[in-house]
């Protein structure tokens, strides 16, 4: 029997829910429309598996590791989703790091203290991201071309400034330097109280959260993120409705040049030197991280999240390549794969993503 | 008094005339239909109500006082909005999303002042309510009808209750069934006593909202009509100039 007979027919007048076939989305059904939550269970797959296959991964040793190694990744890749979801590119991080991470050696190598070190070092990195604001910005040049100009420039000063020379006489605040950088909450020492199954994070792993979450704040509840969003949905919209799309957009950039610099001091403080090639290639990583994690290139969509996943994925696929004793030669090729591939999943069809719109084909609703 | 006032009002681009004396009034709840060839000055007089630059000679006053708008945000204050042709709304954000953009509703103490999205859906809500559109807050604008994108736009405006809302080609790119939907809009926003000044090239649409119609010609007015006096036949002979003026 239909169901529809069964019902008994409503009285009053229809609402527009009733009267329009489509309905509202569910939470859960955007969930599962989003690219983060199926690059999430591809992760989680991965993990799972690689846990079972190979016992030396699934260690608290390897999670510290690999959330270390992925962190300063993780953190640049939240400015480079706030970039991208305007439309734009920075394809300087990388050199801003060797910049960064070269000022700061060099005060430091003069015996400044370790907090003038990093406040110079964080001045060089801000200053190459308000110049790629202001011409991105208010002059309205392409970022690609912008940043692509700045990825030369930085590092080329970083040569300059360092005169080619690794940085590791870092004068007395060293010890400081390096405890920053190495830094592990929970500390385990044997004969604690902390269960020994919690890993060590690191101090890259914890900046890394809370950049994170400030970011998934702002992203969700300020106005600032859904003026963000609209600058890259409709950048002439927005302008129109009296978003202020150029201080927002030259922010945006300065943002990137933030987390570039926070990533490079965290990793200064790891490595206990500076050398000026720091961060080579790393921008092409990050944007790969960012895109893998849903941030959509054409500008208008992207989350904190995502940006965090993505990092993480390609970190465990690196991780995961290098215990499974396949020559790392070869990662180059399965990052580039999981690239196409999670944007591929991540395509809307409809307003479904090709996964969601694949299992509703093979499992459809009975009830519609 | 009446609501826009325009007074002999000239723009020039430097050597070129883009509006050449032109002066009418429009009443609140009025309906105006604003017609004329490409180049005819029409996007540049919707231009200088909308305060996008102020006229080279001659004033323009709402509801009596003479305003010198630099911006359209000093019009949308005098309650003049505009209705962009490609709607100025963002394709990835929400219906109440886009309502409210640049003028978001906000709550708590700062810097915890975040966004109040239950009281923006319902005042979306509500505004869809009063056009009596099938336009629901929480749908993105992607998967929108052409109408639905309108009733958006046009919720905008009544956000800020503006008196009046100019339309630049609000039917130029949608179906027959959605060119129905916008124009019963414009019939609402009239019934709430919202003056609309409608820029159209097509006739029909015109000709079933307008009250008066006026035809511009290379810079200048031809004519100013209601519509029980004019007839398409007129209206077009004065838009090609094979009718002088009338």
């Amino acid at each position: 029997m239909p169901p529809d007979i069964a019902k008994p027919a409503e009285s009053g007048h229809a609402s527009i829910g009733d009267v329009v076939k489509i309905r509202e989305q569910t939470i859960w059904q955007k969930i599962v429309a989003s690219q983060p939550f199926w690059v999430t269970v591809a992760l989680l797959v991965l993990v799972a598996f690689m846990t079972m296959l190979e016992p030396s991964f699934g260690t608290v040793d390897n999670a510290a590791n690999v959330t270390r190694n992925f962190a300063p990744f993780g953190i640049m890749a939240l400015g480079m989703t706030v970039v991208i979801i305007t439309g734009g590119i920075d394809l300087s991080v990388g050199s801003i790091m060797g910049l960064v991470a070269i000022v700061a050696g060099l005060f430091l190598t003069w015996e400044y203290p370790w907090y003038v070190a990093f406040f110079m070092g964080l001045l060089a990195g801000l200053a190459c991201g308000a110049v790629n604001g202001f011409f991105v910005a208010y002059v309205g040049m392409p970022s690609f071309v912008v940043t692509l100009g700045m990825l030369s420039i930085a590092r080329s000063l970083a040569v300059v400034f360092s005169g080619n020379q690794m940085l590791y006489k870092f004068g007395p605040d060293a010890p400081i330097v390096k405890a920053i950088g190495q830094a592990k909450f929970p500390h385990q020492v044997p004969g604690d109280s902390i269960p020994d199954w919690i890993p060590q994070f690191s101090s890259h792993f914890w900046v890394m959260i809370v950049m994170a979450l400030v970011v998934g704040y702002v992203f969700n509840f300020k106005a600032y993120g859904r003026h963000l969003m609209a600058i890259g949905g409709n950048e002439n919209a927005a302008r129109l409705t009296g978003v202020p799309v150029d201080w927002i957009k030259f922010q945006a950039y300065v943002f990137s040049a933030f987390t570039a610099s926070i990533a490079s001091l965290l990793l200064l403080g790891y490595n206990g030197s500076a050398i000026n090639a720091m961060g080579q290639g790393y921008e092409l990583r990050v944007i790969a991280a960012t895109v893998i994690g849903g941030a959509n290139l054409m500008g208008g969509a992207g989350t904190a999240f995502g940006a965090i996943v993505g990092s993480a994925f390609l970190e465990v696929i690196r991780n995961a390549l290098l215990m499974a004793g396949i020559d790392s030669n070869w990662q180059g090729a399965f990052v580039g794969a999981f690239i196409i591939l999670a944007v591929l999943l991540g395509m809307q069809s409809g307003g479904k993503s090709l996964i969601a719109a694949t299992v509703e084909r093979m499992f459809p609703k009975k009830h519609r | 008094m009446a609501l826009l006032d325009i007074r002999n009002v000239s723009k020039s681009f430097g050597a070129i005339q883009a509006v050449n004396d032109i002066s009418f009034a429009i009443e609140r709840g009025e309906v105006v239909g604003l017609m004329g060839d490409n180049g005819a000055g029409k996007s540049t007089m919707v231009k200088l109500i909308a305060g996008n630059f102020p006229p080279s000679e001659g004033e323009i006053a709402v509801e009596g006082e003479v305003c010198h708008f630099h911006k359209p945000i000093e019009a949308r204050a005098k309650g003049i909005e505009v209705v962009y042709q490609d709607l100025a709304i963002a394709d990835n954000l929400t219906a109440a999303q886009n309502v409210f953009l640049g003028r978001e509703l906000k709550k708590g103490p700062w810097p915890f002042r975040v966004l109040d999205k239950q009281a923006m859906i319902d005042r979306a809500a509500e505004l869809f309510g009063e056009l009596k559109s099938e336009t629901r807050p929480r749908d993105l604008v992607r998967k929108m009808s052409g109408g639905q994108r309108q009733a958006v736009a046009i919720a905008r405006t009544r956000l800020s209750k503006a008196h009046m809302v100019l339309m630049d080609e609000p039917t130029a790119a949608i179906s027959v069934r959605q060119v129905a939907e916008v124009l019963e809009l414009i019939r609402r926003l009239k019934a709430q006593g919202v003056a609309v000044i409608l820029i159209s090239h097509r006739m029909p649409d015109v000709f079933a909202v307008c009250d008066r119609i006026i035809v511009m010609r290379r810079g200048a007015k031809v004519a100013d009509k209601t519509v029980a006096q004019t007839s398409p036949e007129e209206i077009t002979g004065l838009i090609t100039g094979a009718i002088r003026a009338a």
